[in-house]
């Protein structure tokens, strides 16, 4: 089966300019491809460089060097090239990411903060916001916190949030980092369902699982991420 | 991917022997918002006035749908200027007019592009006013006897009511507080999903132009150093003064 996203020699590498121009390589030679229906979790030491291949695969970083192909609309763009209106296309239609903090404009709802990727996708704004009621209701989130605003709410609240926006619009391909970070153990249960459902409808899942039930619960295979030696 | 709406390149414009702009292209596509930022003085707002007309650039090129904006004369500008563009004014007593009511604000815009039933103006101006949040009891009440945020927002809906498919924004939030900016923020982002706006933003708002954003493009000293997807520049930056300018930004 083609692959939903691969990537091809990618490499990133930080420059920071303010410190005299200090060369930090991140990733190198990073060939990973993963298929509908499959979830790779991303596996090595703290620091290898997991959450940066995560933020390259979702454009949020740009590739140093090589590839990254999404099957999106039926053919391949490559993300490390596309121009950004593509990006966005590819992130609305096809391409999901639940990162491990919730950035929302202050004072939406939390129901609207759910609902909108999939208004923006056309889905009818009373069936989104019903969708959104319904799913965060699936990850115990209670009824009276829907219509307030997450600013306020704990680290777990505010990570199902994140995940509720993250699954609801059912993308083909989604990142996640850390999904359970936060969460207690019947969360995490309810987590794994959902991840698990994705994959049965085919959803293409890239993962870092620091948690090993969950891990195990919902990967696949492992991809090893290796901290780039130093080149100087 | 369709053409830009607006579409421009080459822009250099200098003040005496101080350059304001250097050889500076953007473009804008329907429905999208595009953010301008960088430091007092890099020229953002002069680019925000040489591409709404404002201003005549010494060379380079604006064209709206492919027609040049400073060749097109005076009339045409204006016509744009009441129909398919908007202006929201940093200060939003440029945008409004003092002496005349809230509602008529509103309403006089639309009576520019041809609207003359009284009643359906009203309505429209009400319509509009509840859209940003005002009370319509306050529709004849002068503009004057409203705070800023206020203000701010019947600029917005002043300017929103004929519909335009481009709206130039200086600065709108810059003088208001706080939790009114955050308020207008929304409000500007829904208002332009909505409606399917593009949006040219001028900002030295790192924060705001990260949640209203599509695209940012990052000025310094005329020119643009960065630009790119806006989550990837402000936070994988590659320029050094872009790097400096994220780093400078408290975290909220």
């Amino acid at each position: 089966m083609t692959p939903a996203l691969r990537t091809e020699g990618l490499a990133k590498a930080f420059t920071l300019h303010l410190q005299g121009g200090t060369h930090i390589p991140v990733l190198s030679g990073i060939d990973l491809a993963v298929r509908p229906g499959e979830c790779v979790a991303l596996w090595g030491p703290s620091g290898a460089g997991k959450s940066t291949l995560m933020r390259c695969l979702y454009g949020n970083y740009g590739a140093g060097s090589g590839r990254i192909i999404l099957r999106h609309r039926g053919r391949d763009i490559d993300l490390a090239a596309a121009d950004p209106r593509d990006v966005i296309e590819a992130r609305r239609e096809t391409l999901g990411y639940v990162s491990q903090f919730l950035r929302v404009i202050p004072r939406v709802a939390t129901r609207d903060i759910v609902a909108e990727p999939m208004i923006t996708r056309g889905v009818p704004r009373e069936e989104a916001l019903a969708r959104a009621t319904a799913l965060l209701r699936r990850l115990n989130l209670p009824d009276r916190l829907h219509g307030l605003p997450p600013a306020t709410f704990s680290g777990g609240e505010q990570q199902r949030v994140n995940l509720a926006r993250g699954f609801a619009p059912g993308y083909p391909v989604l990142l996640l980092d850390e999904p359970t970070a936060s969460l207690d153990a019947a969360n995490r249960a309810g987590v794994i369902a959902l991840i698990n459902e994705a994959k049965a409808q085919g959803a293409a899942i890239v993962g870092i699982f620091h948690d090993a039930e969950v891990r195990e619960a919902v990967a696949d295979r492992l991809f090893d991420v290796l901290p780039v030696q130093d080149a100087a | 991917m369709t053409a830009p709406l607006l579409a421009a390149e080459g822009l250099t414009l200098r003040f005496g022997a101080i350059p304001a702009l250097l050889d500076v292209a953007i473009d804008v596509a329907e429905g999208e918002v595009v953010a301008i930022v960088g430091e007092s003085g890099s020229g953002k707002t002069t680019l925000l006035r040489v591409l709404s007309g404002m201003m005549t650039p010494d060379a380079g090129t604006v064209r709206w749908l492919g027609d040049d904006v400073h060749a097109m004369g005076e009339a045409a500008r204006r016509r744009l200027m009441r129909t398919a563009w908007g202006f929201v004014h940093q200060n939003p007593r440029d945008g409004l007019r003092l002496a005349v009511s809230a509602g008529g604000n509103v309403g006089e815009r639309l009576m520019a592009v041809g609207a003359r039933h009284y009643g359906n103006i009203r309505a429209e101006a009400l319509s509009w006013l509840a859209k940003v949040e005002i009370d319509g009891h306050r529709i004849d009440d002068l503009p004057r006897t409203f705070s800023g945020g206020m203000q701010q927002r019947l600029q917005i809906a002043r300017t929103l009511v004929t519909r335009p498919r481009l709206v130039f924004m200086d600065e709108p939030t810059g003088g208001l507080d706080v939790s009114v900016q955050a308020r207008l923020l929304d409000l500007i982002r829904s208002l332009s999903r909505e409606l399917g706006l593009s949006v040219l933003i001028v900002t030295h708002d790192i924060a705001a132009a990260r949640l209203l954003a599509d695209r940012i493009l990052v000025m310094r000293r005329g020119r643009v150093v960065e630009q790119g997807l806006t989550d990837r520049v402000l936070d994988d930056p590659q320029h050094p003064y872009t790097q400096l300018l994220v780093s400078s930004v408290l975290a909220a």
